[in-house]
């Protein structure tokens, strides 16, 4: 199968700069992985093997390393991706309920995505914000001490941009 | 002399985490010092007389740990500096990097100089993007600026420093995990010995430190080490950020000198139990530790009193729990976490972990049986001591300590058909809105 995918220019500069940082070339594959999944959105099959064939690491090692860790966007996410902090301290103060009026507002749930292509929900661990519980990490961005009414206002929010990048 | 805070005292000033203003406040002044008037061995034998003890987990005395480093190695050395901030209920280093990211460099440098080192990562957890930014802005000034590089500070002496993102792995805050994870690999954690410090990243001589631990060195040279060990107790002491979150009307992080009690730090610093609800439950450092009933909380939040008291002052992670936890529910969400962070490497961790989940979810279902308790502690005896990490003794300790200390919540859901809240949702109709107020 011929990879089409390559980095840009500026992209190409940040990887070569990466590789200067460390003694190993493989110790430069996870933040390879963050420029790709920058560069191309999501890590799926022929992203991870174009990382594989860039830093000639083979491409079952390197499905390997993607999968041990939870937080790369893997190919199928929504554009949204909304990870709940289900861990005893955001339990404590409501995350449960955080995630039913997600499920309820979008109509997915946990593990799922929208039909739209919009909205992923996950339940994840301990996202180290515990004192502004309960939270959640939507892309890159922290939402805390949410009240139901945050989450809708989120949801909103997320819907009107999501409709304006769609013109 | 009066209680100083160090990681908090500036943290609601605009631009507190630049370099200028950070420099205004006497910034980068004891990295000058160690980097020129220092000798590494008067350095390491500073951090030992301070009694500096790791604030990532396991309070391993720093200066003992910096020891271990061979001197005549053709090696190079490197410091892994852990920010990877996963212990649940643990979000003080954040507030370091995001708040402070300077006095986690200036500490930086001093431990290069110290352990003679050029090459330093800082491996932050990938969800801290925020805290990211921050760091390598703070990394970007600092070369700017001459501290970092070919000769920081002017001494002549080199200390790179890269700021490593990680990807979501609670296991890649082991420290082996962290390094075999640094390498580019899966983050599994490896057999000890050989200990970092010998045979680390890359097979080299490796000092592994948490954040909050490299940011008081720079206070204890300015003031010196026998002043610093009177900040609280004398074998554990220093300023310390206390996280507390859960059931409180206050959580937050709050800077304190070691060794401040329990009940004080709940309930006048962090507002008290919420809601006028009475206290049940505190897990005190973090949620690998062993839990403290209401009536053990007058204890003092140091190394070695919450040892005497039976659990770990760990990564200072307080969770509080109100009179209405079913403590059922708690231990299952404890053990959801830990059977999903298991690496799966060893056998007793990856099934122990699994088998704990299971029977605390079917006694919290309803299917619990009267000899799961029994099985419980069972289970734990076979996994503690007995991996090449400790995540399974860290799933072990909250699980017999929670069991043997509210065994009523566990006999009454076994008895009446699972934990209440477990009833309340399977009672409830659909859409029923389940409320945790
Ligand atoms: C399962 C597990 C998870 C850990 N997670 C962290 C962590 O997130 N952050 C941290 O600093 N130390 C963590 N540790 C402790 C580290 O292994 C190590 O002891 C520490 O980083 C050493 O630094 P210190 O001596 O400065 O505390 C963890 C240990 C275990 C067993
Ligand atoms: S104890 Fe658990 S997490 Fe640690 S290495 Fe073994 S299986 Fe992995
Ligand atoms: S438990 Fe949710 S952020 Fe820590």
């Amino acid at each position: 199968m011929e990879n089409t995918l390559s980095f840009s220019p500026k992209t190409k500069k940040q990887y070569k700069w990466l590789l200067t940082r460390y003694p190993t070339r493989k110790a430069a594959l996870l933040p390879t992985l963050r420029l790709a999944e920058e560069e191309f959105g999501v890590l799926g099959i022929p992203e991870m093997r174009f990382v594989a064939d860039l830093m000639e690491i083979p491409p079952a090692f390197v499905f390997g390393v993607v999968t041990f860790y939870t937080h790369y966007r893997r190919a199928g996410t929504g554009t949204y991706h909304i990870q709940v902090c289900s861990t005893l301290s955001c339990a404590l103060r409501g995350s449960e309920e955080v995630v039913q009026r997600i499920t309820e507002r979008i109509g997915i749930k946990p593990g799922e995505t929208s039909e739209c292509g919009h909205f992923s929900l996950s339940k994840v661990e301990c996202l180290g914000s515990c004192d502004t519980a309960p939270m959640l990490q939507c892309n890159d961005d922290y939402h805390e001490d949410l009240s139901l009414e945050d989450v809708d206002q989120l949801i909103e929010q997320l819907r009107a941009e999501a409709a304006q990048e769609g013109n | 002399m009066a209680f100083k805070k160090i990681f908090t005292e500036h943290i609601d000033k605009k631009n507190c985490h630049t370099l200028a203003f950070y420099k205004k406040q006497g910034g980068y002044k004891q990295a000058a010092k160690a980097l020129k008037k220092w000798k590494p061995d008067d350095l390491i034998e500073e951090v030992k007389a301070s009694n500096l003890r790791g604030r990532g987990g396991a309070g391993f005395p720093t200066g003992v740990k910096w020891g271990f480093v061979p001197k005549q190695t053709d090696k190079p050395k490197y410091l892994v500096v852990n920010a990877d901030e996963s212990e649940p209920g643990t979000f003080k280093d954040r507030v370091i990097m995001e708040k402070c990211p300077h006095l986690l460099l200036e500490g930086i440098v001093i431990c290069c100089k110290a352990v003679g080192i050029e090459t330093a990562y800082i491996y932050i957890r990938g969800e801290f993007v925020f805290a990211t930014q921050r760091l390598q802005q703070a990394v970007d000034e600092a070369y700017k600026a001459g501290i970092l590089g070919d000769d920081s500070l002017g001494s002549g002496l080199k200390i790179d420093v890269t700021v490593h993102r990680g990807a979501g792995a609670y296991i890649c805050g082991e420290e082996t995990g962290m390094l075999t994870s640094l390498e580019g690999d899966r983050g599994q954690p490896k057999l000890k010995p050989p200990f970092p410090a010998v045979e680390g990243v890359f097979g080299c001589p490796t000092v592994v430190n948490n954040v909050e631990t490299l940011a008081n060195l720079p206070y204890i040279l300015e003031i010196g080490a026998k002043e610093y060990t009177k900040i609280g107790p004398e074998n554990s002491p220093g300023p310390k950020l206390f996280c507390v979150s859960g059931h409180v009307e206050n959580p937050g992080t709050f800077e304190l000198p070691m060794g401040v009690s329990l009940r004080t730090l709940i309930d006048k610093h962090a507002g008290g139990v919420w809601k006028g609800r009475k206290l049940k439950a505190v897990i005190p450092g973090g949620s690998s530790a062993h839990v403290l009933t209401a009536d053990e909380c007058d204890v003092a939040m140091d190394i070695e009193s919450l040892a005497a008291a039976g659990t770990m002052l760990g990564s200072a992670g307080v969770i509080v729990m109100d009179d209405t936890t079913c403590m059922v529910d708690a231990l299952l969400n404890v053990m959801r976490f830990y059977h999903h962070e298991s690496c799966g490497q060893c056998t007793p961790c990856r099934e122990g972990t699994g088998w704990l989940e299971k029977i605390v979810h079917r006694i919290a279902h309803g299917e619990g049986r009267r000899d799961d308790l029994d099985l419980i502690v069972d289970v734990c005896d076979r996994m503690v001591g007995k991996t090449i990490c400790a995540l399974a003794d860290a799933a072990a300790f909250p699980a017999e300590s929670i069991v043997k200390k509210f065994k009523d919540d566990f006999v009454a859901a076994i008895e009446n058909g699972g934990s209440p809240a477990w009833k309340k949702r399977h009672s409830s109709t659909v859409g029923g809105a389940a409320s945790h107020a």
